[in-house]
C-alpha cells in the first residue's frame, strides 16, 4: 500500500473516532450524580415553573439524542455558550488560556527535543564512556527531581535572588520579548524530566539498533561512522521517540497544573482545576473536548510520521 | 606477493565464560582472481577470521595477533579513515542472513547507490546507473524498478542477489562472502552459485569463500582451507581435496556431504561436537573425535606438512598440506580409510563423485 492511501485511510479512521470522543465528552455531564438543573441552580430549592423554564431553555426536556446534536452542532461551530458560574463565553475563555499554554508547553517540548535528541545519541555512541555516564547521571537527575521543586529553586534563585526574570509573568502580549524572557524559568522546569525521557528512550533505541546486523554491513561498505549513525542507526531507532513525543505534544494542552501555578502561568491546567472545583460543567466539558480531539490527532501524527519513517509500517 | 595475505591471526572472544580463542594462529594467502574456499563446522572460527580481515569484529571480539596484508599493507595498522576508504572499495562482504544485512527503511538501490557514492567520485544520477546496471547484473528482473523497492519488498534469493550487487558495487579485489546460501531454499541456493561462479570466472576479484558446505566449495573453489577449532587443519587444491583428502576431519567431512545418487540410507557423522574453544583439547584438537587418534596425539600438537614428505609447508599454496601426526611419522597404526570415487548418473555439473570414508 502506498504511504499516500495509508494516510488516507488513517485520516478515515480518525473520524469516528473524533465522533466518539464528542458522545463521550457530552454523555459525562449527564453520567455525573445529581441534575443538571441543580446544578444551574446551585443546588437551591426552586419552584416547579422556574425548574421547567430552565429545562426548556437548556433543552433538557428532550431525549437525550437530541441533547447530543444540539450540543454537537454548537462545539463543532465552537460555542459552548456561556459559563454558568462566571457568565462569560466558555469559547473566549479557552481562546485566551490555550495560547498561553500551547506557548509555554510547546517550548518545553522543543527544549526536550533540542537538549533529548542530542544527548541520546551521543551518550548511545558513546556507551560505557565518561560521556555516557554523565548523560546518563544527568538524565535520572532530570526525571528523578519534582518540577514543582525545580520550579521554586528556579524561581527563588534567579527572579527572586538573582532577579534575572520577573516572578510573574508580564502584562504583555504572549509575542513580546518580554513575555519569552519570563518563559524561560518555566520552560526549563516543564522541559527536563521530558528531556531526560527523551534520552533514555533513543540511548537504549539506538544500543539496540546498533547490534543490527545491517549496522555491521553498513560499516563494511565503509560508510563514515557520522553515515552510519544519523541516517541508518538513528532513523531506525527514531520510533519509540516519536510515539513518547507525540503524546507529549497531546498533553501540551491540557497545561501543567502545577508549573503554571507556580508561575502564575494563565494556562489551561489552571483553568481546568478552577473550573472543577467550581463545578462549571461547560467549561470542563469544552477543555475536555479540547483534550481528546488533541490527543486523537497527535495519535495520527504519529501514525503518519511511522509510516514516513519506516517503509514497512502499513497497517 | 599475495593481493591477501593473513599471517598467525589470532582472534579472541570475551564470553562470560572465559575467552574464546575463535581463530587460533592461521595463515593464509588469497592471490588476485582465484577463489579459495574456508571450509569448517559451526564454532571452527570461519567467520571471526573473514571478519577479522575488515576489521569488522563485534564489541566481545578483538584480533590480539597476527598480521593481515592487503597488497602488502597491514590491514590492522592501518588509520581508521584508511580502513575505511578499503571497506567495501577494495574489499567487500557479502553477509548471511541478507534479510537482515539491508536496512529495512532505505530502498535497495539507495543503499547500493550510497556505497558508489561514498568511495567514488560519481554524480548521483551516475551512482544511480550503475546500481540500476549492478541490480541487472546479479540477475535480478526488472532492475529500474528494483531500484526504488524497499528491501522486505525482495524475495530471500532477490534479497542475497542484492546483497551481492551491494558488494559488487565499487568492483571490489577481493570479495568475502560468509554463508552466501545459508538459510536459501534448493534452487534460490542453485541460483546464488551460479552467480558466484560466473563472478568467480568472468571478473578479476578474488574471492574468499567461507562456508560448511564442502557441495558448494567443490563448485566454486580453486582451492580450499578446512579449519577445525581456530586452526587450519588442511590446505589443498580443490581436486586433490576431494580425491585425496589427508586429514581425517576432512575425510570425516566429506563422508557427511549428502549428494545425488548417494544410495546410503543414513550419511556417516563425525562422532562428538565441535571442542569447546575456551578450553581446546591438548596436542591435537580433533584427536577426541578422531576414529584413528593413537596416544602421541593428546599430547603432540600437528603443524601442517606436506603429507608426502612430511616435511613443513613450504608456503606455496598450491602444495597439499595437512596437520596430522601421521605425515611426521608418529602413528603407529596410520590412517585407515579408503577414498571411493562414486559414479552417479546424474553427473553433468563440476560436481565431484567421491566419498571418504571410515573403514
Amino acid at each position: 500500500m502506498s504511504l499516500g492511501r495509508y494516510v488516507g485511510r488513517r485520516l478515515a479512521i480518525t473520524v469516528p473516532v473524533l465522533v466518539g470522543v464528542t458522545a463521550l465528552t457530552f454523555s459525562f455531564v449527564h453520567l455525573l450524580p445529581g441534575d443538571a438543573v441543580d446544578a444551574i441552580v446551585g443546588f437551591r430549592d426552586v419552584s416547579a415553573e422556574t425548574e421547567a423554564a430552565i429545562r426548556a431553555e437548556y433543552h433538557l426536556d428532550q431525549p437525550v439524542w437530541d441533547q447530543y446534536l444540539l450540543w454537537l452542532r454548537d462545539a463543532i461551530t465552537l460555542e459552548f455558550g456561556e459559563s454558568p458560574v462566571t457568565g462569560r463565553d466558555v469559547s473566549a475563555t479557552i481562546g485566551r488560556r490555550l495560547p498561553a499554554t500551547l506557548a509555554l508547553g510547546g517550548a518545553a517540548w522543543l527544549l526536550a527535543l533540542a537538549i533529548g535528541i542530542p544527548a541520546g545519541i551521543v551518550t548511545a555512541v558513546s556507551a560505557g564512556k565518561p560521556a555516557d555516564e554523565v548523560g546518563r547521571l544527568a538524565a535520572l537527575a532530570g526525571i528523578a527531581t519534582p518540577n514543582f521543586w525545580l520550579g521554586l529553586i528556579l524561581l527563588f534563585v534567579f527572579s527572586v535572588r538573582l532577579g534575572w526574570f520577573r516572578v510573574l509573568p508580564p502584562d504583555a502580549p504572549l509575542v513580546s520579548l518580554a513575555t519569552v524572557k519570563f518563559l524561560v524559568l518555566p520552560t526549563i522546569t516543564l522541559g527536563t524530566a521530558a528531556a531526560a525521557l527523551v534520552m533514555r528512550l533513543l540511548r537504549s533505541s539506538m544500543r539496540r539498533e546498533l547490534d543490527a546486523p545491517y549496522v555491521t554491513a553498513a560499516r563494511a561498505r565503509g560508510l563514515p561512522e557520522r553515515t552510519v549513525i544519523l541516517k541508518h542507526v538513528l532513523r531506525n531507532a527514531f520510533l519509540p521517540v516519536v510515539t513518547v513525543a507525540g503524546l507529549q505534544l497531546a498533553f501540551l494542552v491540557d497545561g501543567a497544573v502545577v508549573v503554571e501555578g507556580i508561575f502564575s502561568w494563565p494556562g489551561m491546567g489552571r483553568l481546568l482545576v478552577r473550573s472543577i472545583l467550581r463545578r462549571d460543567y461547560p467549561v470542563i466539558q469544552a477543555i475536555v473536548l479540547v483534550i481528546g480531539i488533541a490527543i486523537v490527532l497527535a495519535n495520527l501524527l504519529v501514525d503518519i510520521i511511522y509510516a514516513i519513517l519506516d517503509p514497512r509500517i502499513r497497517y | 606477493m599475495a593481493l591477501l595475505e593473513v599471517d598467525d591471526l589470532v582472534v579472541q572472544y570475551y564470553t562470560d565464560d572465559g575467552v574464546v580463542r575463535a581463530v587460533d594462529g592461521i595463515s593464509y594467502e588469497i592471490r588476485a582472481g582465484e577463489t579459495v574456499g574456508l571450509v569448517g563446522e559451526s564454532g571452527a572460527g570461519k567467520s571471526a577470521a573473514s571478519r577479522a580481515v575488515l576489521r569488522l569484529l563485534d564489541g566481545a571480539g578483538e584480533i590480539v595477533g597476527g598480521e593481515i596484508r592487503f597488497r602488502g599493507h597491514d590491514i590492522l595498522e592501518l588509520s581508521v579513515d584508511d580502513l575505511r576508504a578499503i571497506r567495501g572499495d577494495e574489499i567487500a562482504m557479502v553477509f548471511q542472513d541478507a534479510g537482515a544485512v539491508f536496512n529495512p527503511v532505505y530502498t535497495v538501490g539507495e543503499q547500493i547507490a550510497e556505497t558508489i557514492r561514498t568511495h567514488k567520485d560519481v554524480t548521483d544520477s551516475e551512482a544511480r546507473d550503475r546500481t540500476i546496471a549492478l541490480i541487472d547484473r546479479v540477475g535480478i528482473p526488472n532492475p529500474a524498478a528494483r531500484y526504488a523497492d524497499y528491501p522486505h519488498e525482495l524475495s530471500g534469493g532477490m534479497q542475497q542477489r542484492a546483497v551481492i550487487a551491494m558488494a559488487l558495487a565499487c568492483d571490489p579485489a577481493v570479495l568475502i562472502c560468509d554463508e552466501p546460501t545459508t538459510g536459501l531454499d534448493v534452487t534460490v541456493q542453485a541460483g546464488i552459485l551460479e552467480l558466484l561462479a560466473e563472478l568467480a570466472a568472468t571478473s578479476e576479484t578474488a574471492i574468499q569463500l567461507v562456508t560448511h558446505d564442502l557441495g558448494v566449495v567443490a563448485e566454486l573453489c580453486d582451492r580450499v582451507l578446512v579449519q577445525y577449532a581456530g586452526e587450519i587443519v588442511e590446505r589443498a587444491p580443490v581436486d586433490d581435496l576431494y580425491y585425496d583428502p589427508k586429514h581425517p576431519y576432512t575425510v570425516g567431512l566429506l563422508a557427511a556431504t549428502p549428494r545425488l545418487g548417494d544410495d546410503r540410507e543414513r550419511l556417516p557423522t563425525i562422532p562428538g561436537t565441535a571442542p569447546d574453544l575456551i578450553d581446546p583439547p591438548t596436542g591435537c584438537r580433533f584427536h577426541p573425535r578422531c576414529p584413528y587418534a593413537e596416544d602421541c596425539c593428546a599430547s603432540r600438537r600437528p603443524s601442517l606438512v606436506d603429507p608426502a614428505s612430511g616435511r613443513p609447508d613450504n608456503g606455496d599454496p598450491e602444495t597439499h598440506v595437512a596437520a596430522c601426526l601421521e605425515y611426521t611419522g608418529d602413528l603407529e597404526a596410520g590412517l585407515d580409510y579408503e577414498v571411493q570415487v562414486r559414479d552417479a548418473a546424474d553427473s553433468d555439473c563440476r560436481e565431484r563423485k567421491q566419498q571418504g570414508e571410515p573403514r
